[in-house]
């Protein structure tokens, strides 16, 4: 597009304005407030629905690697065969291929593991609690049906926990959250250049005569562009700064995700993702520049 | 200047004129005249450059108009002062600021201009009025104020479509005596008007050509006026 040939000079010395240049279009406090407000909105609602992308993306990270690499294998079986059967499938899962390595869990470990439900006072010992066995990938990953076809036939009471199966749903829904969020931003700077295009076009309207008059005495387009494509640019920067700052302060606010409740991540900005929603009210202005310029030169033709 | 050769226009109704052919000499003041409705507002609107002919070709300073960018019309527009009737201003801006807007646009700062400003706005009567609204101004002053903006530029032409329309002898007479003064001043002036009183008011200070538009056709009038 035409627009899109304007040199770094000239959008600088746009952003720096004309005084001049500025005055010849009659300031509109309506319109102005409407922008500043509608860019503010925009910009909050990014800020969350980046906020939103962001963890979704860091909990579908988190609950890939966490649980991409093991599986758990149980082995119920009568005591007295327990100690053999747990033997035999650690033998199975030695000649495994994909398998990294396979450990017993000790029974201090399985203790701990249930003290939470049962209290440290109770004689995990003397109840029949099946063995646990540690199985840890390798990078190749092993064959889940396969091992249980073996398992099966040597280990008859081993019941293989391969975490992919809830895993995988889980990791698919984050993944989509994420998704989700930064279709929400785009959709949200669609709605946003929308809305601009419309004010801008009112403005233009409103101001018919004013750029017929300039016209007649020899103003260039890209003059009397200027007026309007500079006003609507620093309203969209100025409303989304503000939009940006009251979403970041509400996120900050928000509980911290405790390391208990790691599994909901807080919905939040992580380290220098911090940074990140300072982008918004650049592209808000990006957005408005492009379509105010747009709307302008399209007035423009239609007239001589 | 400017040049017509076998101009035609058309709206989308019929023929408006047609086979005009025509050179305005650097220097000339001429009058247009003819019915309501018979095409002077068009003529002076080919001469800017505000409407493209429909055949035939215009040419301002050597340009042909169908080949000129819109930027070039802008420049264009810089080198000829145009006065409407119904003149219209920027209604936000005092009258002072109206007057220099041709300079602004331009980019040539109106401070540097600020003694010309002061000038120009004496001449035309209007130097008490210089932080008045345009809404506020008279027709008569109105009219002198769009005189002052046409020709702040020091344009080459000046073109005046009705400039006495709206305001009384007395008033038409002051406007008619500052385009005489331009014209002494070497500017070429056309005025578009049905005021015959105003040509023969003219006839006795300057030497007027009179075009006449009848039948699509522009003709020069005799100077039995």
């Amino acid at each position: 597009m035409k627009m899109l040939k304007l040199r770094p000079s000239e959008i600088l010395s746009m952003l720096m304005g004309d005084p001049q240049a500025d005055r010849v279009v009659p300031p509109t406090g309506f319109t102005a407030r409407l922008t500043l407000f509608s860019a503010g909105v925009m910009a909050f609602l990014a800020v969350f629905a980046m906020a939103l992308s962001m963890a979704s993306g860091r909990l579908a990270q988190r609950w890939g690697d966490e649980l991409a690499r093991s599986a758990t294998l149980r082995i119920s079986a009568p005591q007295e065969q327990r100690a053999a059967q747990t033997e035999a499938a650690l033998r199975v899962l030695e000649t495994t291929t994909g398998v990294a390595s396979a450990r017993a869990l000790t029974s201090e470990e399985q203790r701990a593991l249930l003290t939470p439900w049962f209290g440290p006072d109770v004689p995990v010992d003397s109840l029949p609690i099946p063995q646990l066995i540690e199985i840890t990938e390798d990078d190749q990953g092993y064959d889940a049906a396969g091992l249980r076809l073996r398992l099966s036939a040597e280990v008859p009471g081993a019941v293989l926990d391969d975490h992919t199966r809830w895993r995988r749903p889980l990791v698919n829904a984050a993944s989509k959250l994420r998704l989700l969020g930064w279709l929400s931003i785009a959709l949200i700077f669609a709605a946003m250049a929308a809305m601009i295009t419309l004010a801008a076009n009112a403005a233009l309207a409103a101001n018919a005569q004013v750029i017929a008059v300039l016209r007649l005495v020899g103003a260039r387009d890209t003059y009397i562009a200027q007026a309007f494509v500079r006003r609507f640019t620093l309203r969209a920067l100025a409303g989304a700064l503000a939009g940006m700052a009251l979403a970041m302060l509400a996120v900050a606010l928000l509980p911290s995700a405790q390391d208990q409740a790691s599994f909901l991540t807080g919905l939040s900005f992580a380290g220098w993702t911090w940074l990140s929603p300072l982008i918004i009210p650049l592209i808000a202005a990006v957005v408005a520049f492009v379509a105010t310029q747009a709307a302008a030169r399209k007035t423009l033709k239609g007239l001589r | 200047m400017i040049e017509l050769d076998n101009v035609a226009y058309s709206y989308g109704g019929g023929e408006l004129l047609s086979g005009i052919t025509f050179g305005l000499q650097p220097g000339s003041f001429h009058f247009l005249t003819g019915p309501s409705g018979a095409g002077k507002t068009t003529f002076l609107k080919l001469c800017y450059g505000a409407l493209i002919a429909t055949s035939g070709e215009v040419r301002l300073f050597d340009q042909d108009v169908r080949s000129m960018t819109r930027d070039d019309v802008a420049m264009t527009r810089r080198r000829v002062g145009v006065v409407h009737q119904d003149v219209q201003f920027l209604d936000h801006l005092p009258l002072a600021d109206n007057v220099a807007l041709p300079l602004t646009v331009s980019g040539r700062g109106a401070l540097d201009e600020a003694a010309n400003l002061k000038e120009l706005l004496n001449w035309v009567g209007l130097n008490h009025r210089a932080d008045a609204l345009p809404p506020e101004l008279s027709g008569g002053e109105r009219q002198r104020a769009a005189l002052a903006r046409a020709v702040i530029m020091s344009p080459d032409i000046i073109l005046a479509d009705e400039p006495t329309g709206n305001i009384d002898w007395e008033m038409s007479q002051r406007l008619l005596r500052l385009l005489v003064e331009l014209n002494k001043m070497g500017k070429t002036i056309m005025i578009a008007t049905h005021d015959l009183a105003l040509i023969r008011a003219a006839k006795t200070q300057v030497q007027a050509r009179v075009l006449r538009i009848a039948n699509r056709q522009l003709q020069l009038a005799g100077a039995d006026l």
